[in-house]
This record gives structure tokens, sequence and C-alpha cells, in this order.
């Protein structure tokens, strides 16, 4: 009876641990079983390269170039701004700074991650967005920019969190032997630990840059969603992500539109399982 | 001064300077939603329901709506995602599945939220005919969250020194048995920090609701589980881009009530981690 109740438990736990594989598959396949059929009216070269985007308009233009090159413009943007940022902090928090600012800083960190989306994005909507306007003197301050700084700060604590344990986890007689050789402290930082730290710092920023190609709410309420080829960071943009939740509400099941948004979701999921991989692999060199 | 020392007094200024730029601008968030929302909740704003077409009264259906949500993603995600942690940590072996379950699970964890909108939406609304209902929307948060479970609830279950159980397997207890008696209990206070992160994950969340369960002005309370309901952040969304002159003070109570919410629910965590820490016997 015993046996018979340990091989049951055995059973149902391996099959839980099973439960993360056939979510990601069953994800993968409702993606493609509502996506795919997108094809039958526009071909797949049309629709990544298409560059007009008007799903309503009849015969509906279906081609996404101007979402992904609006994701890739505000992607770029807070790449630019997060990472050095972001490793810097993580610098700081994991060489510098003394053991309780440590705990507070990480505390503070964490805050951040916490912070819904939707309520940064109001944040953004009632402080960023006006400051850019008036800044920059433009018609509008939901632009590429704003989306770009706000999600620079959504990829922080991502950033901070993993470049900091890749840090902390380069063995210490590196440090002490550049030190002992009579390096400055930012010498041995910057010429040893952060070398020693390099696959796991480049994961950290794969998986930031992955957070800020999937944020949805934030980027949606502060970019201002024209879907028109971006020509520069001070223009209204609209991203992949944005499309898809800004859409669906109107859509109608099993319309084209429809079914164009559900492909729209496999190239994010293409894009998000490619950077998890990647950024993966990176983090297992390192042990 | 030499130009190795000023070369690094520059570096750790330019340093600071980045921690201090992502310290301030939190602070400032946390401030301006305090400063300009608290003073517009009281009992009325948390117990009334929305009126006039949400530019007056209350956000208590949302508050209730996403009560359920939350219940809901947590009965279907720790059951699932706590046994997928012990399997991880008591019996996987280190074999190719074991990896691919590792890698499944980053891969989860990275799936954009909206994206898990679209899913919920075709998996649960539509093939499984549950409609836009409560039952969809916990069901699409619960997946979403379940990384998040298991993650916390195996570097828990990892923690537990294996000692405690050689002790417990050599005194003739089953495999079963020293989990279920030894290496759960001392890992519970992990658990349960990883399942409140999940509660304030998934009541924050907007997008996975969006077409799952959120309703857009629905002045009453749910009758059942296939029934839409209001929630937080999706009223948050839709009080500050989709209706016009929403009066601010609104506005800034719901972000209020929202980010409250989810920091208190935070700071819960934090504390139970804290507190286990210093109690930690080994």
């Amino acid at each position: 009876m015993r046996k018979l109740w340990e091989f049951v438990i055995e059973k149902v736990v391996l099959i839980c641990g099973l439960a993360s594989i056939l979510f990601v598959v069953l994800i993968f396949l409702f993606l493609l079983r509502e996506g795919l059929s997108v094809f039958k009216t526009v071909s797949p070269g049309a629709f990544l390269a298409g560059k007009s985007w008007y799903p309503i308009s009849e015969p509906p233009q279906l081609g996404i170039l101007p979402l992904v090159l609006g994701s890739l413009v505000v992607t770029i943007g807070a790449a630019i701004i997060s990472i050095p940022i972001g490793v810097g902090c993580a610098i700081y928090i994991a060489e510098i700074a003394p053991q309780r600012l440590k705990e507070i800083l990480k505390a503070g960190i964490e805050l951040l991650a916490a912070i819904p989306s939707v309520v940064l994005g109001f944040i953004g909507m009632v402080t960023l967005v006006p400051l850019v306007k008036n800044l920059f003197d433009l018609p509008t301050g939901l632009t590429a920019l704003s989306g770009s700084i706000m999600l620079a700060f959504m990829a922080m604590p991502t950033i901070v969190s993993i470049a900091e344990d890749a840090l902390y986890s380069v063995p210490k007689a590196y440090k002490e032997g550049a030190l002992a050789m009579g390096a400055t402290h930012w010498q041995a930082i910057w010429r040893v630990m952060l070398r020693a730290a390099s696959s796991g710092i480049l994961a950290a920023i794969m998986l930031g840059i992955g957070r800020v190609i999937g944020e949805t709410m934030a980027v949606m309420m502060i970019t201002g969603n024209a879907a028109v080829i971006p020509h520069s960071l001070f223009v209204p943009v609209r991203t992949l992500t944005a499309t898809i939740a800004a859409e669906m509400g109107e859509a109608v099941i099993g319309s084209e539109h429809y079914f164009a948004l559900f492909a729209v979701g496999i190239v994010l999921f293409i894009i998000s399982f490619a950077v998890n991989v990647t950024a993966d692999l990176f983090l297992h060199k390192r042990q | 001064m030499s130009h190795p020392y000023r070369a690094q007094k520059i570096a750790f200024a330019f340093l600071l300077l980045a921690t201090l730029v992502i310290l301030v601008s939190v602070g400032f968030v946390v401030v301006v939603i305090v400063q300009k929302g608290a003073p517009a909740v009281n009992w009325q704003f948390l117990s009334d329901i929305p009126r006039q077409g949400m530019r007056a009264g209350g956000i208590f259906p949302a508050i209730v709506g996403t009560a359920y949500l939350v219940a809901g993603a947590i009965v279907f995600a720790l059951p699932i995602g706590l046994l997928a942690a012990i399997y991880l940590s008591e019996y996987a072996k280190d074999n190719a599945l074991t990896r691919i379950i590792k890698l499944a699970i980053v891969n989860l964890a990275g799936v954009p939220s909206v994206v898990y909108g679209l899913f919920g939406l075709a998996l649960f609304v539509v093939f499984f005919k549950f409609g836009v209902s409560i039952l969809s929307g916990s069901l699409t948060l619960g997946i979403m969250i379940l990384p998040l479970i298991i993650t916390a609830s195996r570097e828990s279950l990892e923690s537990v020194p294996q000692s405690f159980r050689e002790v417990s397997l050599s005194l003739g207890a089953s495999k079963w048995q020293t989990i279920q008696h030894i290496v759960l209990p001392n890992a519970i206070p992990g658990i349960l920090t990883g399942t409140i992160l999940g509660v304030g994950r998934a009541a924050g969340e907007t997008a996975p609701i969006l077409f799952t369960v959120a309703a857009f002005y629905l002045p009453q309370l749910p009758g059942s589980i296939f029934d839409q309901v209001m929630a937080l952040p999706y009223h948050l969304y839709v009080i500050s881009t989709q209706v016009p002159n929403v009066d601010e003070k609104i506005r800034y109570g719901t972000a209020f009530v929202l980010l409250a919410l989810v920091l208190f629910v935070n700071l819960v965590a934090i504390v139970i981690r804290y507190k286990f820490r210093m109690k930690k016997k080994w």
C-alpha cells in the first residue's frame, strides 16, 4: 500500500514538473493555430515587410513593418539608456556600497520591479509626457523617446539584479590578485571583474531587453500609438505589443484582423524565446 | 594625485550617479502617487461603485474583481507550482529532461504578458468556451505566475540541508514521508514568499486580463466564475486613457490603491523572508 502511494506521488509530481513544458508548447501551438490563418490572405513576406498596417480597411492591409520598427526604435532607445545606468548601478551595489546601504539599494530596486506597469504608464502620462513635449518643443509628448525612457526604467531591475549576481560570483581571488599587483580598485573592476563577469552581464542585458520588447501597458499609454514607420525618436510610434493590446478588443473573432494579431503574437513569442534561450546559454557558460 | 586615482574617482562618481538616477526615479513615482492619491482615498471611494460613467463614485467592484482573479490564479498555480518544485528539487535527475523543464520555466517567465492574453483568449475563452470570465482570466494569470512560484519554491526546498533528508531516510521514513514531514515544513517560509510575490504580480498585471476577463464598466459584483469583472489595473488604464474628463483625484486615487496593494503584498513577503533568515537553524 505504501509502495503504491509512493509510486502515485512520484508520478503526480512528475506530471506537475512537466506542466511547464506543456504550457510553453500549448502557448506556441495556440498562437500558431490562430495566427497561421492570416497567411491565407497575405504572404509571410508581405506580412513581415509590408509597410502599411490598416487592419480594418477593405481589403485589410496587414504589413507589420511599422510595428516592428516601432518596437525596434523604442527598444534601442531604452537599451542606450538602461545599459550604462543599469550596469553602473550593479557595479556600485556589488563593489562599492557598504553592506547596509547595499540592502537598502537592493530593496529599492525590488520596489521598482514590483510597481505594476499600468501605474508606471499612468505616471509617465502625467509627468514624463508633458516634460518631453516642453523640453523638445514637440506637438505631442507621446513619442518613442518617452517610451524609451520609461522602458529603460522597467528594464533596470532585471539588468541590475542579474549583473550584480554575475559580479558577485566572480572568485574573490581574481580581484585580490589584481589589487596585489598594484591596480586601483577601479582598475581591478574594469580590467578584471567586468571581463570575468562578462557572460553574466551580457545575459542580464539580454533579459532586460527581452523585458522591454515584451512590455505592453506602459508603452501603449505613452508612445502615442501611431502605426507609421518612425523616422526619429521624437514621433509617436506603435509597438508590436501595444498593437495587440489596443486592437484585440475590437477584432472580431475569426476575422483576418484577429488572425493577424495572433501572428504578431507569434513574432513576439519567437523573439522572447530566442532571447531567453540565448541568455540562458550565457548564464550557464559562466558556471 | 596620479592618473589612475583620478580615473577611479571619476568612475566611482559615475557609478554613484547611475544608482541615484534609479533610486530617485523610484522615489519620485512613489511620492507623487502617495501625495496626490492618498487624499483621494476614503471609505466611500473604496466601498462605492463607479458612477456617472466612472467620473464619480468609487472603485469597489474593481477591488473585488482583482481579489477574485488573484485568488483564482493562486488556487490554480500554487499546487502545480509547488509539486513541480518538489519534482525538480527532490526527484529529478541531472538529465536532458530536467534541463528542458528548466528551460521551459525560463521561457514561461519571459513570455510577454500580452502574449499570455492572446493565449488565454485562444485556449480558455474560445477553445474551451469558458467565455470572457473570471475562470479564463484566473487560469491565464495562474499560468503567468507559475514560473515565479516554481522558482521560489524550488530554491527554498533546495536550501534545506541534505543531512535532514539523510537522517529521516535512515530512520526508515519513505521518500515522500521525508518530503512531507521534514523538507516541506522547513521550506514553508520560502514557498510562502514566492506565493505572495505571485499574488502581487497577478494583482498588478493588465495585459493578460484585457481579453480574458476584464470588463470596461460593470457596476455590480460577479455572481459566478463565468461572469466578467472589473479589475483594478484595467480600471486605471480605462480611466486614464479611454474615458475623457475623469477627475484627476479618481485617477490618482485608483493608482494609489493599486500601488499600495502591490507594495503591501511585497512588504509582507520581504518581512517573512527577513524573519526566516534570522531564525534559520542551519
